[in-house]
């Protein structure tokens, strides 16, 4: 398929214009001098996807994204910036001085990934009818060819929440725990 | 729209989180940078899904598992962090190098 045809599309101007906003976004991700700006710029990247699941016709994917990545995940981020009292002006000691590495070990993932998909796909098109997936067909899914895997990760979510405060408690030291007792 | 979009995109969207999380030093940053990277597999099993067109949406179903363990992970490690940041007073992985040999 050539450029010519494919930026005739209007609907692929909209995933440039998305795709954009969302490598952009990824970018500031990883370079952004402040720790507060980083979150709120992976609400950017997180948004950008969720319109790309739209475009893909994965709507409910795409809410339960907005809901559970910006509405829990970013806050529970800005929480642990603020409580790890990570300073939220500028800082240059944020990231490690040797970049050239770690630069070109991504640069040569992404051709991998990049020519991989290209000589694997070539000109697959993906097939939008522009109605979004039934959710019908997700529940039926997830209630039952994958009822095993849903309790599964349902029982992964409860070990999180209960290790999650077990770690995240402050134990009393022994001196504390004796004013209680006598209290 | 063809496959391949999508799946440079997200290629693109893995190399930054490995960028990230190489070349961070603190450890919030690094999580973030993880975030980067299952968001780009995400964006691929939702591609694959719209390109194979499953009875059972499977893509879709397996996108929703990965946000599920991503939410998770994310409770986990923070109350790690918090555990670290009050034990040694810093965020910053130069200096968690007790294990270190």
């Amino acid at each position: 398929m050539s450029f010519g045809s494919w930026i005739g599309e209007p609907v692929n101007w909209v995933f440039l214009a998305l795709g954009l906003a969302v490598l952009v976004s990824g970018f500031r991700v990883v370079t952004s001098k402040n720790v507060v700006h980083a979150a709120l710029f992976l609400v950017g990247a997180l948004a950008g996807t969720a319109g790309l699941f739209i475009l893909l016709s994965a709507e409910f994917v795409a809410w339960v994204l907005v809901l559970v990545y910006i509405g829990a995940v970013v806050v529970l981020f800005l929480f642990g910036i603020m409580i790890t009292r990570a300073p939220t002006g500028l800082d240059e000691g944020l990231d490690s001085e040797r970049k050239l590495g770690p630069a070109l070990l991504s640069l040569a993932v992404f051709v991998m990934l990049a020519w991989g998909s290209i000589e694997a796909f070539g000109d697959n098109a993906v097939a939008t009818t522009g109605a979004p997936t039934a959710t019908e067909i997700l529940g039926g899914a997830l209630l039952g060819r994958f009822v095993i895997p849903f309790e599964a990760v349902g029982f992964v979510l409860l070990a999180a929440l209960v290790g999650g405060i077990t770690i995240a408690r402050r134990d009393l030291t022994p001196l504390e725990e004796e004013e209680r007792t006598s209290a | 729209m063809i496959a391949n979009q999508f799946l440079i995109l997200a290629a693109a969207l893995f190399s930054l989180g490995i960028y990230g999380l190489l070349i961070r030093r603190n450890i919030v940053l690094i999580l973030l940078s993880v975030e980067l990277m299952l968001n780009a597999v995400n964006i691929n099993l939702v591609a694959f899904e719209s390109m194979l067109n499953t009875s059972d949406a499977l893509g879709q179903v397996f996108a929703i598992f990965v946000i599920t363990v991503a939410a998770a992970e994310v409770g986990i490690g923070l109350a790690i962090v918090l555990m670290i940041f009050r034990n040694r007073r810093s965020a910053n992985v130069d200096e968690l190098n007790l294990m270190r040999w």
